[in-house]
């Protein structure tokens, strides 16, 4: 049936026909009968990665298939979403060897966009960790990992379904003693000042920063930088030490309509001011909570993305090599003169990252979102210029409207990526709004 | 733990019964058709839930095969849920017999089949719970699924005389009339979101109503009145409504 649909960012929002399989059976009719398909899960990326003129939704597919409880590895078709897989694995002394900071993503999703987290210095990105998977393309079911169809997986992995439909995924777990985390929120002055405490912190496994997109003069890039470890069973209090694999129970908030677009940043600024000049004035807070706080401080409140009220909002996240502070110094100014942006942001330290179309490069990575307004993107056109300047690129699950040359300069592989999708899906029956938008081509008779 | 049959377990509302039973410990066995196309949710159970879980090929439209069928299950149930259904194409069937006996085949004559056999199963041990998935549209008759509606009208008949003979012999029956639900089998149809549950909403109402015996549930509870009102409406004033 044809819907206005719109990803997490409420823009921008497109006329698609979305249908659902729930079989093998079910996927392979629909894919040969249609085309222009785009897989889509749980609908949490930003931009229109999965909108296109026929969305199949995976969320109906979400069957876990196997879970080796003594080696840690797990296997589930590619519609199950993150926190049902947590309830699953926690108790039974199991983590997601990477997560983003939702949960409410599906495995085909995590894939597909190749997410990073708070470990991203230390342990990789998701594809670090995957044992197999199988794939849907244009050519049929096929097997691939590391060892096996190397190219397909590779161009999969962060290949934002272009590849076709992935299906089921087997990937590797990490033990935990508890559901809990050891963290430490430490409070810098400036921009130097988190940039070295994070380099003194990265033997910590997770590692982020908000930043005060505000600031000026000394203060310009005051930040709370967090780090954190898998609290062990030691660490807890006697009451979480009874049961230290469960959580406590959880309370949940949703808001029910859009809401007046200033009210999210007045809600950030209370969470910043909260930690910042919470009443302990003590430069460090060192304390264990539970994992949901720490990893998904926002899902406790559901669709927080209505806070930006009906015109949407975009996420705009770049990443920068090590050594173009500079560039970082820039980009941030231009951002906090001109005041469009949330109040906060997310830092991050990114490790080396060498693959073949993923987002992460070792550097620094910066993410904000800016309420869709008059103006707005030919103002990101201005930063995606800087950007390209210092060597770095964008996020494609965060994208919602970069110019097709961005892409094509800034992915050093994108020719290379767009040779592989066009063996694999040669008639282009997997394409997005956002793989037409930035004119990737399939067929090799037009390639350009 | 006790065991529960789920009929017809390929649909959205199915998958939803068997993990909200499987959360609460039962052993589930499951059966369609295509018993294959059943192994992912069999594995899905096991692992979320650690429970005992197994597949049968069950076809609701070939008769003669049901009391095989329920003889080889590796247990008798303590429950049977009838869940399987066909919505079918009404302006088809008008025409087309084999539709149209496809239809009633499938809910009414298929489901009474199997649930007979089960009945003096259970009535024979003198303990059990039987819970059909009817349908709200067996209420009034419709001009655009009468066919449909009229096999489970007939089916809520079945099950509300079946209810009065199983209680004599400690059985339990327990009819479930849903409203719309958000499946795959609706996907292409336009809901009125407020008027419209999710599967695992349906199952969750269906569990705790059974658990406290109830006869007749509606789910959401509100279709119970607005199938009151509709079943109230002036029959010179419905036929002349295109519903």
């Amino acid at each position: 049936m044809r819907k206005s649909i719109a990803n997490w960012g409420n823009y921008p929002a497109l006329d698609c026909d979305e249908v659902s399989f729930a079989s093998e059976d079910q996927l392979l009719q629909y894919v040969n009968a249609n085309d222009h398909i785009i897989a889509r899960g749980n609908g949490r990326c930003y931009g229109d990665a999965s909108l296109g003129e026929h969305s199949i939704s995976t969320l109906r597919f979400d069957k876990a298939i196997g879970f080796d409880e003594e080696n840690g590895v797990f296997e589930c078709q590619s519609g199950l979403t993150l926190d049902q897989i947590l309830d699953i694995i926690v108790p039974r002394g199991w983590f997601l060897p990477v997560t983003p900071g939702t949960k409410f993503i599906t495995i085909g999703g995590a894939v597909a966009s190749d997410v990073h987290g708070k470990n991203h210095h230390s342990e990789g990105s998701f594809s670090n960790h995957i044992i197999s998977m199988n794939v849907l393309t244009g050519k049929g079911m096929v097997t691939c990992s590391p060892e096996t169809e190397t190219d397909l997986y590779w161009a999969t992995c962060g290949g934002m379904g272009l590849t076709g439909v992935i299906t089921t995924v087997k990937f590797r777990l990490k033990k935990i003693e508890t559901a809990y985390i050891a963290q430490k929120q430490i409070k810098a002055k400036n921009l130097d000042e988190v940039i070295r405490l994070f380099e003194e912190h990265k033997h910590y496994t997770y590692s982020m920063a908000w930043i005060d997109c505000l600031q000026k003069g000394d203060s310009f890039g005051r930040s709370i930088l967090i780090v954190g470890e898998h609290a062990t069973r030691q660490e807890l209090n006697a009451k979480a030490a009874q049961a230290p694999l469960t959580l406590p129970n959880k309370m949940k908030l949703t808001l029910p309509f859009n809401l007046p677009g200033f009210v999210l940043n007045n809600f950030t600024v209370k969470l910043f001011n909260a930690l910042y000049y919470a009443k302990n004035t003590k430069r460090v807070i060192e304390n264990v909570v539970p994992y949901e706080p720490f990893f998904y401080p926002l899902d406790a409140i559901l669709h927080w993305n209505r806070g930006y009220g009906k015109d949407g909002f975009v996420q705009y996240q770049f990443v920068l090599p090590m050594d173009k502070k500079d560039g970082l110094v820039a980009i941030l100014k231009k951002i906090s003169d001109k005041g469009w942006g949330s109040f906060l942001a997310v830092l991050k330290t990114f490790g080396p990252q060498d693959d073949l179309i993923s987002f992460p490069m070792e550097g620094y990575t910066l993410a904000l979102d800016f309420p869709v307004r008059k103006g707005l993107f030919p103002f990101l056109d201005e930063l995606d210029a800087l950007v390209l300047e210092y060597g770095g690129r964008l996020y494609l699950t965060k994208d919602a409207r970069m110019q097709e040359r961005v892409f094509w300069d800034s992915y050093p592989n994108a020719q290379r990526f767009q040779e592989i999708v066009k063996e694999w899906n040669p008639e282009g029956k997997f394409r997005s709004a956002q793989s037409d938008r930035l004119n990737f081509q399939f067929a090799s008779n037009n390639a350009g | 733990m006790p065991t529960v049959l789920i009929l017809g377990a390929g649909s959205d509302m199915a998958v939803a019964l068997a993990r909200r039973y499987a959360a609460a410990g039962h052993t589930i066995q499951l059966a369609a058709r295509n018993p294959q196309q059943l192994r992912p949710l069999e594995q899905d159970l096991r692992i979320r839930h650690r429970i005992a879980a197994t597949v049968h090929a069950f076809d609701a439209l070939n008769f003669e095969s049901h009391a095989a069928f329920y003889q080889s299950l590796p247990t008798p149930p303590d429950i049977v849920i009838c869940v399987f259904g066909y919505l079918g194409d009404q302006e088809k069937g008008q025409q087309d017999w084999n539709e149209a006996s496809r239809i009633i085949n499938t809910n009414y004559t298929g489901a009474v089949s199997i649930l007979n056999i089960a009945a003096e199963s259970m009535a024979a041990r003198g303990t059990g719970t039987i819970i059909g998935i009817s349908s709200v549209a067996g209420d009034r008759g419709r001009m655009s699924n009468y066919l449909y509606g009229s096999a489970k009208a007939g089916f809520t008949a079945y099950l509300s005389g079946l209810r009065n003979r199983l209680w004599h012999s400690g059985v339990h029956v327990m009819t479930v009339e849903p409203g719309f639900v958000a499946t795959q089998m609706t996907e292409h149809l336009t809901l009125p979101p407020l008027l419209t549950a999710q599967p695992a909403e349906v199952a969750e109402d269906i569990f705790k109503a059974a658990e406290n015996k109830k006869n007749v549930l509606y789910t959401k509870w509100f279709w119970r009145y607005i199938m009151t009102i509709i079943r109230n409406i002036p029959e010179p004033i419905f036929k002349k409504k295109k519903l």
